[in-house]
């Protein structure tokens, strides 16, 4: 299946709490129009992936314009002067590459993997579009039927993916976490070419953008291609910051969905800081400990010995931006009442704030984000990922010292973050119950 | 469940990575003292080790009466052995860090391994253990069967799985080929525990057995250790000859009726076998026709110019005995007979009319240039590699690659595209608010 220009949404950004790339070997440029440059040498196999991220997403968006930041990363397909409309795929693949672009809340990112004899081709494809995309006004309304069609596909007539949608809305007042990605579909309906055309003029400058390059090349070599392609480019003015914080929340939330599907799912969703707090440590080996692999405290209670659900995660969302959050995500098994599984969700949450874990199960824990770490590395357009993302959230330097902080993790800080984070008043819980069609 | 080790970038559906020699992806196929067929490829770049075993136990080799025997065996490899019970198989694999799936398709189970050379011992035991050693406990039966029906349920919240069902159904009646994996709630409540017993000790033998072995170590060390570790398991009785499905199914339109803003359509036919020597040919003309991402027709006419879909894509699924055609698309209900129809008419100009000169090119020179790009990690490259064992295409099918692409001409692309697409004879999956849709 073809994934181009997708919409990560949120929830998947947030499982990239995973350094993968040693950050000693990263390499920081920055040209004198603001735009950085972050290359990591990788001669594995003979391919580069590289890729520009615009630090703007759904983030960005006023209210009763949500889609704006993803519908204007599908235009932006649409051609410049010299390039014609869905041109640049085409110069991308039959040089032997793959391209796409994703937006998440935080960033949209646009990419290719190429070999090394060819990367220059989408070096200066980029360059291009970052200042002269047309945007033309002849595609504009074709295109806003696909991606009513991509929120009617991921979102519309997916049930899960419908709750996390109204969960959200609810456990954010303030901050723009709030609004879904991919934009309502009313939003999305009323979006003018106009209104890309400003945000594009607004956000997509050298200096409010960076590029991540990873695998097979030679820094040098790279850094003069990147400076002759992007160089030229002006220096834009700042864009307005976001400076929107969530209100400290005082009790619990509780949302319902229904809609047409076989299972009932039940999500907790806990805010909880970013990468910024030195908890971010403590948190991601709590998921683990929660949710990592069979033998976890929830897979083995809850879908091993109770049978309550089929399946459970979660999630700890700290390579942000802003604070996001802390989910509990399971589907239930036919029959299973969602109070039923809730109250064994509590229990288990209660037990890991009361008790200290074993030894054994941090160092389990510990085990398997090591593993993880090395086994992220397999991918160059993973390591890109982190790095990018990284250093969309708080600067990559902060990859450096992680593995050390999970070493560090005690079973104190454990039982001390969930106490901290994991409280009632502070959640929102979401169920979905399922309909029948008549 | 949290797989801590992932990969969202699977979700990504994208891949990168070396062409076979000059990436130094070079490979070798021994057979152990068992039977089972080695290929390793020694990537000594990180501390890990990716392993993929593919054993002939798929779906086709179970009774009708007994669908869902093979995926229930698979699922249960993990869940207790003579010497481990289900729960330290578990403990043991996450204090490690490693992954250890199983899962059956219709003519094979592949079970993967990933794991830290410095636990590769540890690994390799829990691997043996599982293949050769696994007793079925009664209490892992019956929650697996739960888990199972649980999952058949789920999937029926999925329209896009909804339909690719029905679609397999219409197109190989009476055959495992146009059954689930999975079987059905019924089948799969009525399995029982010497069914499961029979099946594995039958079906999991070495001389079925095709393991690939990618990472931190080289084929004398892996070929000795799994010489020790598997030095019990037993030739059985071989797979035998290829199934070919007995019958087609006739061209027909299914309505599948879900309270659904969108329509999901799955249109095919009947295709072909891997090893057709037409192959090549029908993967150069399904990139233009729809196989070709942002650069094939369908995305143009349909998404691109009427902005009826976000995603449409065509594919020539090859087997070993057989093969089928599918053009699979969402769109609103309303335009979902506009949809079809064009899809239909696209079909037909491929058929008609030649190609241009450019879009051959620019097929050719995709296929052949992204080749490496399959095959970017360990555990691709171990996925491929066994692959490459299990269709007999030979380890040095890299290098010819380039080449079998490379004399498509234009006058083959229309050939097959004549000979493989039948728009007069489709099965048609509709499945969405069929009160929207309307009739044809």
């Amino acid at each position: 299946m073809w994934h181009r220009r997708i919409l990560l949404v949120t929830i998947l950004l947030l499982a990239i709490h995973r350094p993968t790339a040693d950050a000693a070997q990263v390499q920081e440029f920055v040209l004198d129009n603001g735009l950085k440059v972050l290359l990591l040498e990788d001669h594995k196999s003979p391919a580069v992936t590289f890729q520009v991220w615009y630090r703007v997403g759904g983030r960005n968006e006023k209210d009763g314009k949500s889609g704006l930041a993803h519908f204007l990363e599908h235009m932006m397909f649409k051609g410049t002067p010299t390039t014609g409309p869905e041109e640049y795929s085409r110069i991308i693949a039959k040089n032997g590459g793959r391209s796409n672009a994703f937006t998440s809340s935080d960033v949209t990112v646009y990419f290719a993997t190429m070999s090394r004899e060819k990367i220059g081709i989408e070096l200066e494809l980029e360059a291009d579009r970052m200042t002269n995309a047309l945007l033309g006004e002849t595609y504009f309304e074709a295109e806003k039927k696909v991606i009513q069609e991509e929120r009617r596909l991921r979102t519309e007539d997916n049930p899960a993916a419908a709750l996390g949608e109204v969960a959200n809305a609810v456990a954010f007042m303030i901050h723009p976490y709030r609004r879904p990605v991919v934009g309502w579909m009313e939003d999305i309906q009323n979006l003018t070419r106009q209104d890309l055309v400003d945000f594009y003029k607004l956000y997509y400058e050298p200096n409010n953008a960076f590029i991540v390059v990873c695998g097979d090349f030679s820094s040098d070599d790279i850094l003069a291609k990147i400076r002759a392609a992007f160089g030229k480019i002006p220096r834009g003015a700042e864009p307005p910051k976001v400076l929107a914080q969530e209100l400290e929340q005082r009790g619990e939330r509780r949302v319902i969905v229904k809609k047409e599907a076989e299972l009932p799912v039940t999500l907790l969703f806990y805010h909880a800081p970013n990468l910024k707090s030195p908890d971010s440590f403590a948190l991601d080996l709590l998921s683990v400990v929660l949710a990592g692999g069979r033998s976890s405290r929830l897979y083995h209670e809850l879908v091993y010995q109770k049978r309550l659900v089929r399946n459970v995660d979660a999630d700890y969302s700290g390579v942000a931006i802003d604070p996001m959050g802390f989910s509990i995500t399971a589907q239930l098994l036919p029959g299973v009442e969602p109070t039923n599984l809730e109250r064994e969700l509590d229990r288990l949450v209660e037990k890991v704030k009361s008790e200290l874990i074993s030894d054994r199960e941090l160092q389990k824990a510990k085990n398997q984000i090591e593993a993880a770490f090395v086994f992220a590395q397999d991918s160059v357009f993973g390591q890109a990922m982190k790095v990018g993302s990284y250093e969309a959230a708080g600067g990559w330097k902060q990859m450096e010292g992680y593995l050390d902080g999970i070493r560090k993790v005690t079973r104190d800080d454990i039982r001390r973050v969930a106490r901290q984070y994991l409280k009632t008043d502070t959640r929102t819980v979401g169920t979905l119950i399922p309909t029948k069609a008549q | 469940m949290k797989q801590v080790c992932l990969s969202l970038w699977v979700f990504l559906a994208l891949v990168r990575g070396p062409v076979s020699a000059e990436a130094g992806m070079t490979a070798k196929r021994t057979v152990l003292n068992n039977g089972m067929v080695l290929l390793t490829s020694e990537q000594r770049a990180l501390p890990m080790v990716s392993i993929e075993l593919l054993i002939e136990a798929g779906s086709r080799y179970e009774a009708a009466d007994q669908a869902g025997l093979a995926n229930l065996t698979s699922k249960l490899l993990i869940y207790g052995t003579k010497q481990r019970t289900a729960v330290q198989i578990s403990d043991t694999l996450d204090f490690i860090g490693a992954s250890l799936e199983a899962g059956s398709g219709q003519d094979t189970t592949s079970v993967s391994m990933t794991v830290l050379k410095k636990d590769l011992t540890t690994g390799l035991e829990l691997l043996a253990d599982v293949l050769t050693q696994s007793t079925f406990p009664q209490a892992e039966i019956d929650r697996q069967k739960q888990a199972i029906i649980a999952s058949i349920r789920a999937a029926e919240e999925e329209p896009g799985i909804v339909a690719a069902k029905a679609f397999a159904a219409a197109l190989f009646p009476d055959s495992p080929y146009g059954r689930p994996v999975e079987g059905s709630e019924a089948s799969v409540k009525a399995l029982q525990q010497k069914s499961l017993r029979d099946f594995f000790a039958r079906n999991y033998r070495p001389n079925r057995s095709i393991i690939a072995v990618v990472g931190d170590v080289s084929e004398q060390e892996i070929a000795k250790a799994l010489n020790g570790a598997f030095r019990a398991w037993a030739k059985g009785e071989p797979s035998g000859q290829a199934l070919v499905p007995a019958n087609v199914g006739e061209s027909k339109v299914l309505r599948i009726n879900k309270d659904l803003t969108q329509a999901n359509i799955v249109l095919g036919h009947n295709g072909v076998a891997r090893g057709n020597p037409d192959y090549y040919a029908l993967q150069v003309m399904n990139y233009v026709l729809g196989g070709g991402g942002f650069s094939s027709r369908v995305m143009d006419s349909i998404r691109n110019e009427r902005g009826l879909a976000y995603s449409v894509y065509t594919y020539f699924a090859a087997e070993k005995s057989h093969g089928a055609f599918e053009f699979i698309m969402q769109t609103k209900n309303e335009t979902a007979l506009e949809a079809i129809r064009i899809a239909t008419e696209e079909m037909r100009r491929m058929r008609e009319q030649p190609v241009a000169e450019q879009e051959l090119s620019d097929a050719k020179d995709y296929l052949i240039g992204s080749f490496p790009l399959r095959f970017d990690t360990n555990r691709k490259v171990a996925g491929f590699l066994s692959q490459v064992e299990y269709f007999e295409l030979g380890l040095d099918y890299p290098d010819r690659y380039a080449d079998l692409i490379r004399k498509v001409t234009r006058e083959d692309v229309q050939r097959v595209a004549k000979q493989y697409l039948q728009p007069e004879r489709l099965i048609t999956v509709i499945v969405g608010n069929l009160k929207k849709i309307g009739e044809k």
